[in-house]
């Protein structure tokens, strides 16, 4: 084990795997000479060489298609997009191209590709580099999708995703990479696809929390323990697809409710799946609605202040696990009045369970 | 024009290109019984460009073409049974029954497949391409591309990373005149299409795409030189389809005239008719030729017939390579 940051963790993975396995190599902008936006391929180009760690122009659709085209033909490229949102010029080859090849062609060829990129609010980005997409590509059939939140797991899910013969998307969070965790040591530290991190047990609420917002969950349920003697189990899925939902099944069935907790928008979400296969699954098991909070679903504002009620934070995870136990924060004696609906929940009258959404000003 | 091949060599073109006609007008007919569906993007008239670029290739070599894809499938030597029971969207298809029209693939044979979106295959080439230089082979990848596909955001952006990294791939734009329904001079600010990698450090060359002389010509020389330099080129062949941009097009964008013009020039006959003044082949022998075609195209046709349509179970085959890495839940 040694203390890690995230950063440092994907550093690591790559490393390994590019000194593991010669069909390893990664292309990006400003990954080599700059060392990459975030500083994860620091260091590479000086140990693995212009031919293996490629500055490429940029030109994101091209990118990922030559990506693509050296999967299907022998090696394992590892792309990195320098934000999400960047993503969406690739589309074309993500969906058309990196999904679909395998099927189309009839299961004649692979690819193993991973497509990094990191995600998420927190820096005044704005409209063009802050949000959280993962349900766009946890759409695509053909796409594995992974959400790292812990550097553990960010070193482990790359190595998987790096010798998986599927193309995965990679999604990291841009305000994770300056967090420690411990990390396994080792050249074969991998963590399975479609197998969820109980983060935290209890027995009384389920809360699904993806990407940074399993941490941000985790934060929540302390306070949740502190405050109010609620013992909220937090499950962090890790991947989206694969998904482990018997994981949260089995947790749904102890605690009998769930609130599912994402930064991205609320219509077609991560949330609003996952709620929907809680619902097919564990009706019978839930004593109370399935709470959302999300992310507003409105694109990311620049301002500080808007920015930040753009996000989901513990107090609206808070409210939503304690709605769902029929308990409200003010008579559990620790919170002001709620300053905005945070979760929708079909039990809330009031809410038009339309676009109203998570962010209330309120923070710790 | 370029010049005549060993006799058996220049036969085998002709073979080939007569080969391809046969099972396109086959596939039409096909298509109007309903036997096919969805898309039909035939070749008739691009024989001599399929056939002149892809005998510049060897074996080892890698192809990928566009959503007109039976032809470059049939030319790499795809049995044409498979390819008709992948029209008919029958398990005996090259893809299974996955792919249909647009998207022929042979792993085998190197033909890395027909892709339906315009322009979206110049990266992928590119990037087999790039495997290539990786390993230090002496391979090249041919990837073909309409004039339309000139246009789109993914040829400046190819080209100019296929020669920033030297990479061997030789893109070959049809100049079939039009994209879609759009003609050039329509579509294309500079008309001179092989001017237009200039700018990105891709030299261009022009071959006459109704002569399989010379589209071999210019192509086999610009493939060997893509080998040994390592850059990339583009190749535009000038030529034209007689039929619609797919069956279903209707032809009001240009005049019949236009089309019996190009159809005088017609590289089948043209080139047949030149065999048989060099004294390679007799009228007989073309006519033999031509017979065997189309009983190809017969057998074909019986195939895909008698092959059956994929089980149900297939359905969700092929979505995934499933491992010990990722398994759960996938659909």
């Amino acid at each position: 084990m040694a203390e890690l940051r995230y950063r440092e963790a994907l550093n690591a993975a790559l490393r390994e795997e590019l000194a593991r396995d010669e069909r390893v190599m990664l292309m990006g902008e400003d990954i080599g000479v700059f060392g990459g936006a975030f500083k994860v391929t620091a260091g590479l180009l000086e140990e693995f060489g212009e031919r293996r760690i490629r500055d490429t122009p940029i030109s994101e659709n091209t990118i990922v298609g030559i990506g693509v085209g050296a999967a299907m033909s022998g090696l394992r490229p590892v792309v990195e997009l320098m934000t999400v949102n960047f993503a969406l010029l690739a589309f074309d080859q993500i969906v058309n191209s990196a999904a679909h090849v395998r099927y189309m062609f009839g299961g004649q060829v692979t690819v193993p590709l991973v497509i990094r990129m990191p995600q998420g609010a927190g820096h005044q980005l704005g409209p063009t580099h802050s949000h959280c997409l993962e349900a766009m590509f946890l759409h695509v059939p053909g796409l594995l999708v992974a959400v790292p939140a812990t550097p553990a797991d960010a070193k482990g899910l790359l190595k998987t995703a790096i010798r998986d013969e599927n193309p995965v998307i990679f999604i990291e969070h841009e305000s994770l990479y300056g967090i420690r965790g411990e990390v396994p040591d080792g050249e074969d530290t991998t963590v399975d696809f479609g197998h969820a991190r109980i983060a935290r047990a209890g027995s009384d609420v389920t809360i699904v929390g993806v990407s940074r917002m399993a941490l941000t969950a985790e934060r929540a349920a302390e306070t949740l323990a502190r405050e109010h003697g609620v013992e909220a189990e937090v499950i962090d899925p890790r991947t989206l697809r694969p998904l482990d939902l018997s994981t949260i099944l089995a947790s749904v069935k102890k605690t009998n409710r769930c609130v599912v907790v994402e930064e991205g928008w609320p219509h077609g979400g991560v949330g609003a799946n996952l709620a929907a296969l809680i619902g097919e699954h564990a009706f019978d098991d839930l004593d109370a609605p399935i709470a959302r909070v999300s992310g507003a679903d409105v694109p990311m504002p620049y301002s500080k202040p808007l920015e930040d009620i753009a996000f989901p934070h513990e107090p609206q995870i808070v409210r939503a696990a304690l709605a769902s136990l029929g308990r409200s924060p003010a008579t559990s004696g620790s919170r002001s009045a709620d300053a905005g609906a945070t979760a929708r929940s079909s039990s809330r009258g009031a809410d038009t369970g339309a676009v109203r959404t998570a962010a209330a000003p309120e923070r710790d | 024009m370029g010049a005549l091949p060993e006799p058996e060599t220049a036969i085998e073109w002709l073979e080939t290109m007569t080969s391809i006609r046969r099972f396109e007008e086959r596939a039409g007919e096909m298509y109007a019984r309903a036997k096919i569906g969805g898309f039909l993007h035939l070749s008739i008239g691009e024989e001599a460009t399929i056939v002149g670029s892809t005998r510049a290739l060897r074996e080892s070599d890698y192809l990928v073409s566009t959503y007109r894809s039976h032809g470059y499938a049939l030319a790499r030597g795809t049995e044409p049974e498979r390819v008709m029971a992948e029209l008919f969207g029958r398990a005996g298809g090259c893809c299974g029954g996955h792919g249909g029209s647009m998207h022929m693939f042979d792993m085998k044979r190197r033909f890395m497949g027909g892709y339906g979106i315009v322009g979206g295959n110049l990266p992928i080439a590119t990037g087999i391409a790039l495997s290539s230089d990786y390993a230090e082979t002496d391979e090249v990848t041919l990837c073909t591309f309409g004039d339309g596909a000139s246009n789109q955001g993914t040829f400046g952006e190819t080209l100019n990373l296929a020669a920033l990294w030297r990479l061997p791939v030789v893109f070959v734009v049809i100049n079939n005149q039009f994209g879609m329904g759009t003609s050039l001079e329509r579509h294309s600010a500079v008309t001179d299409l092989q001017r237009k990698g200039e700018s990105l450090g891709v030299p261009g060359t022009r071959c006459d795409g109704m002569d399989v002389l010379d589209t071999y010509a210019v192509v086999a020389e610009a493939v060997e030189r893509v080998r040994e330099d390592r850059r990339p080129m583009l190749v535009e062949a000038v030529t034209y389809r007689f039929r619609g941009h797919s069956v279903a097009d209707p032809e009001e964008y240009r005049s019949k005239e236009e089309v019996a013009h190009w159809r005088e020039r017609d590289p089948i006959p043209a080139f047949g008719a030149l065999l048989e003044g060099e004294g390679i082949l007799d009228a007989e022998g073309r006519e033999a030729l031509d017979w065997e075609a189309v009983a190809r195209v017969d057998a074909a046709v019986q195939f895909a017939e008698d092959s059956p349509f994929p089980a149900a179970e297939s359905l969700y085959e092929d979505v995934y390579v499933l491992d010990q890495h990722a398994r759960g839940a996938y659909h």
